[in-house]
């Protein structure tokens, strides 16, 4: 469902945007179509390269600790509760966006402190994960896990793992970085005195592009 | 230049007035949440299925993951980042360049399949390096060897 255009609107004719979206913002779009493809090469490279290996770690032995819960066997909890935290983060960061459409200012900040938070529990997250994986003895050239029908694995594994994922973390950092100034910028009143959040739209638009990378990184690396 | 941006700034806004917004209002929002977190839990569902029962069979399952996957990413796509409320021109240009990922995950996962076969083939330390099991007190997670009978200790 398009945006409705009234009949024999001259998009072209200058004066105006021909797409009706910000100059920023389409470019946002762009960077993020660019930044894309590069997840895209990361994460087909990795497939593949599993496509071209006999066997593979199971991510189920791989991935199944829980913080707190030992050696309980609790696959795919901990990174489940991840994606949940970045789903919500990616609410409150279009509830930013709403709130911003109706100048609402107390809102936006309100929402971006809780976008803020979700994305600083991810990365905590994120983190706990990668220490435990360490603790483990794994790392970028370093793979204490077997593959699944028992022979000895490459480190294709552990590095893809710690690449991809930590590419996306630190997409997931800079998200944070620019939230934060967007909320400074927002409680500073730049925005309510330029008369539209169009900048929140933008650190928006970002910041779901990340939740989208992790709907794939997660399939990728933790369910197929 | 300022005026180029107040322009297209008042349009936005004027846009807000007339109501070509009125999808900004939360009820989508939280309707998408809950289909994403849906999805989410069908595939850890699935998944645990799978672990507990050997059912649905992996090849199945990679297939439900994928579309699911696909799913969740057209929602993300459609109403998070608005791209379904945009022009259609608009859309078009992320659009059709998204569908070079087609290609792209075909062809490289085809030839990534095809490199193994060749090397099943043609070499054989390959095929060796794939024959070795790991023994059993080399794996982190495996169950602690039973001792030899014999055994000092």
């Amino acid at each position: 469902m398009a945006q409705a255009i009234p009949a024999g609107q001259k998009w072209w004719g200058g004066g105006k945007s021909p797409f009706n979206v910000e100059y920023g913002k389409l470019m946002m779009w762009y960077f993020l179509m660019s930044d894309a493809f590069t997840f895209g090469a990361f994460l087909i490279s990795y497939g593949t390269i599993r496509f071209s290996s006999n066997s593979w770690p199971d991510p189920n032995e791989v991935f199944r600790a829980f913080p707190l819960m030992g050696s309980m066997h609790l696959p795919l909890v901990f990174v489940s509760l991840m994606t949940f935290i970045l789903i919500a983060s990616s609410v409150t960061m279009v509830l930013a966006v709403a709130a911003g459409h109706n100048n609402d200012q107390k809102s936006v900040t309100k929402y971006m402190i809780l976008t803020i938070i979700g994305g600083l529990m991810f990365l905590g997250c994120q983190a706990w994960e990668w220490t435990h994986l360490h603790g483990e003895g794994a790392w970028w050239g370093r793979n204490p896990f077997t593959n699944a029908d028992g022979s000895v694995a490459s480190t294709n594994f552990t590095n893809f793992f710690f690449t991809i994922t930590g590419f996306h973390g630190f997409h997931v950092f800079s998200g944070v970085v620019i939230n934060i100034i967007m909320l400074i910028k927002n409680l500073r009143g730049d925005f309510a005195r330029r008369g539209h959040y169009l900048m929140i739209e933008k650190a928006g638009l970002y910041w779901h592009f990340v939740d989208l990378v992790w709907v794939f990184v997660f399939t990728c690396f933790y369910l197929l | 230049m300022s005026n180029i941006d107040t322009n297209t700034a008042s349009h936005d806004t004027g846009h807000g007035a007339h109501g070509a917004h009125a999808s900004f209002d939360t009820k989508p929002i939280w309707r998408t949440f809950w289909i994403l977190l849906g999805i989410t839990l069908v595939e850890l569902m699935l998944a645990t299925i799978h672990l507990k029962t050997g059912f649905p069979p992996k090849y199945v399952l990679n297939g439900i993951y994928l579309i699911l996957t696909c799913a969740k990413a057209f929602y993300i796509i459609a109403e998070f980042m608005h791209l379904r409320h945009e022009i259609k021109n608009m859309i078009m240009t992320i659009a059709v360049p998204a569908l070079l990922f087609l290609w792209f995950v075909i062809a490289f996962v085809t030839d990534g399949n095809s490199y193994r076969e060749l090397r099943n083939r043609y070499d054989k330390y390959q095929l060796e390096q794939n024959d070795k099991k790991v023994a059993p007190e080399g794996g982190e997670h495996e169950t602690p060897p039973a001792k030899k009978p014999g055994s000092p200790e």
